[in-house]
């Protein structure tokens, strides 16, 4: 069995690097501060505890007043699983995460679509362009104000 | 005299979107230097229909059929999938014998994928349409007891959040007693024709390689990820349903090479038929559905992950309720998409005629990469 560890517990683990990393918890769920996303996840893969090798998925949601993204990490070698989410606030025309992709390749793809189908962009991702719908689409229809 | 001077450039070829080896509407654009292949990107999304889009304005229930035409060769593993999601949601029991219902069906459809997937790989390497036909042979077997559960051979739609659709009819249990006996003598003669075949090993083995690090890397789940060498298998890791009541191995590769991606699938095959024997030896009689599941089901607020080991990888839910009739989001980790991300890795250095043989071995579906 996959151990889902405990949000709570992970975070204050987070916060003895990452002063202020953490934005709140629960027992499964973590939400990290958009800004140091990329290193907290960076520690979370290297760290000899956590050993997150294998990012699972990446899922965004648009809750109107802020984007949510989810990730799903699994440790194959201790098989144990964590979510990690990022809020991002303000700014509806444009919002901007920070890519993973340097950290994980299977990033890549999933950072496209969420671009593509909510219209959220990653930074330093190579090749950020749309990928199930074509260039010039109007929109982005994931998005909850989207009329068709 | 002195000699003219050359230069040469890399000379850029659409392979697709309207090709045979394609399986469906896709494309890759791969940059040649000579025979070898310096870059390749693969263009998709023709068949994109906006299925996550189409759940947000349906029931719980209604999206179920929604899932079967997202791998459209392996239903009942998207079925499984997206019914464990809402149950873990809406926090529904499933009786037990609809779990072990549920592990038949989908192991059938595993060896159905398969199937279509060596079927398909020997194709493209050029040996055209008679092994496909000693597949889809087999395949039609396992359809037509899927017909026998529920009514439909492709779009089957037989699970439903809280059980399954209806219990399987006596003839199944006699069509299925004979596939189990018979099916390990085919798997036989399919290994006989391709396993040792001269041909298939030259353009296989060593061919197409993904070292197991890199395929972690790249999120690369399901028999692709177990030929190169890494033991996870969601049945083992995280066993859902009855699986850690089950005795079965996890096939593994050694080298990551379309040979490896061939063999696991055949290996796994046979480790399908295992597992349906102990379900039929130990289905338990009960119902096959929980009956105070609600026609529409309203979970609670909140969200739930849950995946299971499709044939082609790890296919996971993520459903968000806002405490409606339908979810308010839903997003599916397909596995064909995500196995996508080290295409370009893996063609790298090949030579053309490689290009069709390694894309192949990959077992993509269309539908679910475009959903």
């Amino acid at each position: 069995m996959t151990t889902v560890l405990n949000g709570n517990d992970v975070a204050i683990e987070i916060q003895k690097y990452f002063d202020g990393a953490i934005i709140g918890s629960n027992d499964i769920d973590i939400w990290v501060k958009p800004d140091i996303f990329r290193e907290v996840c960076s520690f979370l893969k290297s760290s000899e505890e956590f050993d997150m090798n294998y990012l699972v998925s990446i899922s965004a949601v648009d809750y109107v007043e802020y984007f949510e993204l989810v990730y799903h990490f699994v440790s194959m070698s201790k098989n144990h699983s964590l979510v990690l989410k990022m809020k991002l606030y303000g700014n509806r025309e444009s919002p901007v995460a920070s890519s993973i992709v340097s950290l994980w390749k299977g990033a890549d793809l999933q950072e496209r679509e969420i671009w593509d189908l909510l219209g959220i962009s990653f930074k330093d991702h190579h090749n950020m362009k749309r990928i199930l719908l074509w260039e010039g689409f109007p929109g982005h229809p994931l998005r909850k104000d989207y009329i068709d | 005299m002195s000699m003219p001077k050359f230069t040469t450039e890399p000379v850029t070829i659409n392979l697709g979107p309207q090709h045979p080896s394609t399986h469906g509407v896709f494309r890759i654009r791969i940059s040649f230097d000579g025979e070898d292949v310096v870059d390749a990107e693969p263009v998709f999304g023709y068949l994109h229909r906006g299925t996550e889009k189409l759940a947000e304005s349906r029931t719980y229930v209604q999206i179920v059929t929604l899932t079967d035409r997202l791998d459209y060769v392996s239903s009942m593993s998207n079925n499984l999938s997206y019914v464990l999601a809402v149950e873990k949601l809406a926090d529904i029991k499933v009786p037990e014998r609809a779990m072990f219902l549920r592990v038949i069906s989908a192991e059938l459809q595993r060896i159905a994928s398969h199937l279509m997937a060596i079927g398909f790989w020997l194709n493209d390497l050029g040996a055209f349409a008679t092994p496909l036909m000693y597949c889809f042979r087999e395949r039609e077997k396992i359809l037509d007891m899927f017909e026998m559960l529920c009514g439909a051979r492709i779009t089957l739609s037989y699970m439903r959040p809280g059980g399954v659709l209806q219990d399987a009819p006596e003839e199944f249990w006699q069509a299925l007693e004979v596939f189990l006996k018979e099916f390990p003598g085919y798997i036989h003669e399919l290994e006989d024709l391709i396993s040792g075949n001269e041909i298939v090993l030259a353009r296989s083995k060593g061919i197409g390689i993904l070292s197991g690090a890199d395929a972690v890397n790249s999120s690369i789940t399901g028999p692709i990820l177990r030929a190169s060498n890494v033991n996870w298998d969601l049945r083992k890791a995280d066993p859902y349903e009855i699986y850690d009541q089950l005795e079965f191995d996890v096939p593994l590769g050694e080298n990551g090479d379309t040979f490896d991606r061939y063999i696991v699938r055949i290996l796994e095959m046979k480790e399908s038929i295992k597992i349906v024997n102990q379900c039929k030896e130990n289905i338990p009689n009960g119902k096959i559905r929980e009956s105070n599941v609600p026609f529409f089901i309203r979970p609670p607020e909140g969200d739930a992950y849950a995946s299971v080991e499709g044939p082609k990888g790890e296919l996971g839910f993520y459903l968000v309720s806002d405490g409606g009739i339908s979810p308010y989001r839903c997003h599916i980790r397909a596995p064909s998409f995500i196995n996508l991300t080290s295409l370009t890795d893996m063609l790298k250095g090949w030579k053309m005629g490689d290009v069709i043989n390694i894309f192949g071995s990959l077992d993509v579906v269309i539908g679910e990469v475009d959903r």
